[in-house]
């Protein structure tokens, strides 16, 4: 279904790992939108309406009708634009592992990326870094098994579980950079170190990833 | 896929997750075996294998391979035996139907712990929180069920936890058919389908259960 730039808005920020999920799956897909950037600090009353229960984004709007959820906009736009390669893996046994590790990426990994900005001390932040490579050692493992050989966690295109993961691609990276230290590591998780520079040159990523250094110029 | 293929559960009464599983397995008329694990006692090596990573309870085996999560579960389940249908057809209210499932999962174990978990001032806020929460999902009820005049996704998501609510009311002295009437009918409608009443437990040894905890913990 060909949808026309006034049909399909996503209410977002550049920065915002979540707002890219949805950019990425649209871009996947084709689809023309409008990127309407909510101002940082405060929240339009569009954003407020669309999304009263979290009054956060990405909020997609189609036809005026709101899709909230990162990772629920990304499985909507999937299953809207047909015409486009699919996002999630057709196998019911890969959607649920892919399902699965996109959870543990937001629940756990996410939190504990975070968990390295906010220690505070040496030895605090040395006990958050171990955390979240020990994240990315069960993420490397996940890729192993989920691209069954190819190039992307979805096989030989990039898909959901490449979304939800490669959103944050962009923060880790400010992470390595901020604190002096490697997250993606040649030695223990060299496939994703490979995996990060396909997933970021990828057509449908590389216009929206933000920049590292304009991610780190937000945060002075 | 056949309803007489090889299904086992693990399983623990008590959980809300587990019962969500046995719903949908029942809705779909799936044969299975329950397991049930003696949180108590240790976990067993099938569900450490299977769920290496958060080893928890619901486990889905099917012919072997391990699903978990029990929203996941419970996606697969309806992925692979497709009738009837838990999902509606239309894109936008499958979105909705996942957004609130996912409200559910992030919000309602998690704010039924602040009343059992708690005594006091602290027991008095989490029962302010939890029927904020409870306020939010009435207002998402779409008919006799959540999905409209079918019994759903939402529902079996919802469903299991009310069977802690008579315990939650116990500790905190009010009542959810006070607070949310329409909430409370729903409840009474799916307790009449066979597949819920015969996945949730007597909510008087919910509460015993959660008695026994608190006493462990020096709450009681």
């Amino acid at each position: 279904m060909a949808a026309t730039a006034s049909e399909v808005k996503l209410l977002g920020a550049w920065p915002s790992p979540f707002v890219l999920r949805s950019r990425i799956a649209l871009n996947i897909k084709s689809v023309e939108y409008e990127f309407l950037e909510e101002k940082f600090g405060s929240k339009s009353d569009l954003l407020l309406k669309s999304n009263p229960v979290y009054k956060k984004i990405p909020v997609l709007l189609h036809r005026d009708r709101p899709v909230c959820e990162s990772l629920i906009i990304v499985q909507y736009i999937d299953e809207t634009w047909t015409s486009g390669p699919s996002i999630l893996p057709w196998d019911p046994y890969d959607r649920a592992i892919a399902r699965y590790w996109g959870a543990y990426i937001d629940d756990k990994f996410f939190p504990s990326l975070v968990g390295i900005a906010k220690a505070e001390g040496p030895e605090a932040k040395a006990e958050a870094l171990e955390q979240a490579k020990a994240g990315l050692e069960l993420i490397e493992k996940a890729f192993k098994d989920c691209s069954k050989g190819g190039e992307f966690f979805n096989g030989d295109q990039i898909g959901y579980l490449d979304i939800a993961f490669g959103c944050y691609v962009g923060w880790i990276r400010v992470t390595e950079s901020m604190h002096g230290f490697k997250l993606f590591d040649e030695e223990k998780t060299p496939r994703l170190v490979a995996w990060s520079e396909r997933f970021c040159a990828h057509e449908a990523v590389k216009d929206v990833m933000p920049e590292t250094e304009k991610l780190i110029e937000l945060l002075k | 896929m056949s309803k007489n293929d090889e299904v086992i559960l693990l399983d623990f009464w008590a959980s809300p997750f587990a019962m969500r599983v046995k719903i949908a397995l029942a809705e779909k008329g799936i044969k299975f075996e329950a397991r049930e694990e003696d949180i108590m006692a240790g976990k067993s090596e099938l569900l450490l294998n299977s769920n290496p990573l958060h080893k928890k309870v619901p486990v889905l085996l099917h012919y072997g391979k391990p699903i978990c999560e029990s929203a996941i579960i419970v996606s697969y389940i309806d992925e692979v035996w497709p009738f009837p249908a838990m999902l509606p057809t239309c894109y936008y209210a499958r979105a909705q139907a996942r957004f609130w499932a996912d409200f559910v999962d992030k919000k309602l174990f998690d704010g039924g712990c602040g009343i059992w978990r708690n005594n006091g001032d602290a027991l008095e806020l989490g029962k302010k929180e939890f029927i904020e929460i409870l306020q939010v999902l009435e207002g998402a009820l779409g008919g006799d069920f959540f999905g409209g005049d079918n019994f759903g996704f939402v529902d079996t998501i919802a469903i299991p936890h009310a069977s802690w609510f008579y315990a939650y009311e116990q500790f905190g002295g009010f009542k959810v058919e006070d607070v949310c009437p329409k909430l409370s009918a729903w409840i009474k409608r799916c307790l009449k389908r066979d597949s819920v009443a015969k996945s949730l437990p007597d909510p008087s040894k919910v509460y015993e259960f959660l008695c026994m905890f608190r006493k462990m913990n020096g709450l009681d």
